[in-house]
């Protein structure tokens, strides 16, 4: 036995962590990782071509083709954004709740998806309360699976109209993104970072456009090791000196149910992190608000701040539409078809 | 009267300081006769004789492998592993004695069921050792009766996977285990720290949006025990630490050997390879207490290996049916099978890729857990000694497939991977436990 505490630094070559298989699927998106500056481009640009295409001629695109949303977890906005994308563009959907269904009765998500499957289903768009699920679903399915919001993982199709609508205040007019596309551009997210699949979603995507990420939050909702999620990610926990950095800031929801016993002062937590009128006029007067919803005014951002001028929340609803259709029609068409079944 | 001849072969015994040509013979469950080639006095296998001879030529032999932390899952989870299966897999992994946690249902922490996990009836083809329960129940609140526990054939105690948290009870098993000879076996992990976490906490569980598990979790417990050992060091109480994954941990048991304390520790096969990068998207067979760690701690077991502040290398082997691993990250039960790869990636790795010797391979999979738990006459080949012993064939490459297993289960994570050296035989008490003579 050798008593030395710094054992000697020898050259250890331990086994590599295996490459991912994942997708089995090209028509899935199960991360904001997994689409190239290319895929992004395109769904940027398919989004707008559909948003603005006669709905007699688009819902030929995907007609009668079946998609399924599989839903562990209430959801408004994304739920209905994805049902009309599907439907816009002509395909049959069926919604599968988890509380209206066998998953009530203990089936699990690898037979509620085969069953989805032997049922028609071509596309599965899945929310699920764990992280992960959506890579279980594709594994066992390989069908296109769509994560609409796995846990506290990601929430890719939020990023991607997150961009489109920063895109379009700070960058009007550009679908064909770059490396550089967002240089010089700070984005700032603020809140409960640790448990936000939003956060980490945009935090997978705009620093890949050239974008910096800043992280704003308490210690309990922003741990320090996020910051090495990945390059262009940086934390400031002064909430005035990040807007004053900002182009766009980002304002999260506390998630309370997924705060696990955590403790939170609200009215501290306001105090140095809610995003009020004044705040907003002398640190950040130009700087879009952007919130992937559900809003508590009142919490993170007042009333004033979510309806006035420099907010964007709508907007990005709106473009969840346009983004939703893009990413439905890429998972059910080769890349030669897209467009082309009209 | 059976005999055995084992001929040819490279005999590696490190606790008796073998390392040369040997022929073996085994009578009646025991070794008999150790001699250079050709020079066996009895029973050497001439033509007519009614011995059985196996020709080790271009093989190593060794003390039959000693695994001291298993999950034989029997009784009541016959559906993952029974004694028989997970025997079976001890055998083509090249194990001849396992120590069996207590984690079973209904929990062993009796001497009738200590009993029955070592009855013939279980089909064990290997030697089962029973780890009993140190607590009622696991529950760690009322201590069991170690020395009837003892006597029934258990050879430590333990609440494996439930450790013992409250200060006084650990210290009083401490105690009461240090009266009867036992050791006291912790799996160290303040449960209080680690709800809901499904993996190491780190960046890498950030990203997976999963909750961590931090190293503390399980340091904390490795320091509070060995200060626990420390006030009783006149009962020469022996603490064991059970799959150590951090640095931390690794660290408070290097200090305590120095100050002279009964403190030993386990290394798994999964924690000195893998980190928490290896869980990937979600493989649920990267899913174990505790988990794969970082980097840094992963080079730690390494270090501590090669340096000898390692024991064991023990396996933790944990078989779960596939359903119930083909399920959300965080719903996967913990654990992996580990029995038939671990000699595998520790000649491939410790041996072949940090240059351990041959001789200190074997032994932290044999010599030493078997001392560690006083196992009498097992981990050693002389003569008087348990025949028990693996024959490998050292040179070979394989790939291990875990279809192929021998255990009613197939979670690992070494499904594929290149293994260094085959199990040819494994015998256990004289008798061939396994044979693929390929």
């Amino acid at each position: 036995m050798n008593p030395s505490a710094t054992p000697t630094r020898r050259q250890l070559h331990p086994p590599p962590a295996p490459a991912s298989p994942f997708p089995y699927n090209p028509g899935s998106l199960l991360s904001a990782s997994d689409l190239s500056l290319d895929e992004i481009s395109h769904i940027l640009t398919r989004a707008t071509i559909l948003e603005n295409q006669d709905p007699l001629t688009r819902d030929r695109i995907l007609a009668k083709r079946r998609v399924a949303l599989l839903f562990y977890e209430s959801s408004t906005r994304t739920r209905t954004s994805f049902e009309l994308a599907a439907k816009g563009l002509g395909a049959d959907t069926t919604l599968v709740s988890s509380l209206s269904s066998s998953i009530e009765k203990g089936e699990s998500l690898k037979d509620t998806g085969l069953t989805l499957r032997a049922l028609g289903a071509e596309a599965i768009i899945l929310r699920h309360n764990s992280s992960g699920a959506p890579w279980l679903l594709e594994s066992e399915t390989r069908l296109p699976v769509l994560n609409a919001g796995d846990g506290m993982h990601e929430h890719p199709t939020q990023a991607l109209l997150d961009l489109r609508t920063i895109l379009a205040h700070l960058r009007p007019g550009v679908e064909t993104v770059t490396a550089e596309t967002l240089a010089g551009v700070t984005i700032t997210i603020v809140g409960d970072i640790l448990h936000s699949r939003v956060a980490r979603s945009n935090m997978l995507l705009l620093p890949r456009l050239g974008a910096r990420v800043l992280l704003c939050g308490p210690k309990e909702l922003l741990p320090e090791l996020a910051a090495e999620a990945g390059p262009g990610i940086a934390i400031e926990r002064n909430f005035d000196a990040a807007l004053r950095q900002s182009q766009a800031v980002m304002m999260l929801r506390i998630q309370a149910e997924r705060l696990a016993g955590q403790q939170l002062d609200l009215e501290e937590y306001k105090g140095n992190y809610q995003l009020t009128g004044p705040r907003l006029a002398t640190q950040a007067p130009t700087a879009i608000v952007l919130h992937p919803g559900p809003i508590i005014r009142g919490l993170e951002v007042t009333a004033g701040v979510a309806d006035g001028a420099q907010s964007v929340i709508l907007e990005q609803v709106r473009n969840g539409v346009a983004i939703r259709m893009a990413v439905v029609e890429r998972a059910l068409t080769a890349p030669s078809q897209q467009g082309g079944r009209v | 009267m059976t005999a055995l001849v084992i001929r040819g072969g490279h005999l590696i015994d490190p606790a008796a300081g073998v390392d040369g040509l040997k022929d073996v013979l085994v009578k009646d469950g025991r070794v008999a006769e150790i001699a250079g080639p050709g020079k066996l006095k009895q029973g050497n296998g001439a033509a007519g004789s009614d011995v059985q001879v196996l020709d080790a030529t271009g093989l190593t032999i060794a003390p039959g492998l000693v695994d001291i932390h298993v999950h034989l899952r029997e009784p009541g989870q016959g559906y993952k592993e029974t004694i028989a299966t997970g025997t079976a897999a001890a055998a083509a992994g090249g194990f001849t004695s396992v120590a069996a946690m207590p984690n079973t249902k209904p929990v062993n922490d009796s001497p009738e069921i200590t009993r029955w996990m070592q009855a013939p009836e279980r089909g064990a083809v290997v030697r089962v050792f029973p780890i009993a329960a140190a607590t009622r129940g696991s529950k760690g609140e009322a201590i069991n009766d170690f020395a009837a526990l003892k006597s029934a054939g258990a050879v430590a105690v333990s609440d494996d996977g439930l450790p013992i948290l409250k200060d006084g009870i650990m210290r009083e098993t401490l105690a009461a285990a240090a009266r009867v000879g036992l050791s006291v076996i912790q799996h160290a992990e303040d449960t209080r720290m680690t709800q809901g976490g499904s993996m190491n906490l780190g960046p890498m569980a950030f990203k997976l949006g999963l909750r961590g598990m931090s190293a503390e979790a399980e340091s904390s417990i490795v320091e509070r025990d060995i200060r626990l050992v420390q006030e009783l060091r006149d009962s020469r109480a022996h603490l064991h630490v059970a799959h150590t994954s951090t640095a931390a941990a690794l660290a408070a048991v290097r200090q305590a050997r120095r100050n002279g304390l009964r403190v030993t520790c386990e290394v798994a096969p999964h924690h000195f390879l893998l980190t928490d990068e290896h869980v990937g998207f979600y493989n649920t067979n990267a899913k174990m207490c505790p988990p794969l760690r970082s980097a840094a701690d992963r080079d730690a077991m390494i270090e501590a290996i090669l340096d000898g502040v390692v024991d064991a290398i023990a396996t933790d082997h944990a078989p779960h049916a596939v359903h119930e691993k083909e399920v959300e990250f965080e719903n996967a039960p913990n654990g992996i099978t580990g029995l038939e790869t671990a000699l595998g990636l520790s000649l491939r790795w410790l041996h072949k890729e940090w240059k351990l010797p041959l001789g200190r391979v074997l032994s932290l999979l044999s010599a030493q857990p078997a001392a560690l738990l006083n196992l009498k006459g097992r981990g050693t080949l002389t003569v008087g000694s348990f025949a028990d012993a693996v024959i490998f064939d050292p040179k070979a490459e394989w790939t291990y497939n875990a279809r192929a297993t021998k255990s009613k289960s197939r979670n690992t994570p070494f499904d594929g991977w290149t293994m260094q050296g085959k199990v040819r035989w494994t015998i256990s008490e004289g008798r061939i436990a396994f044979s693929d003579p390929a």
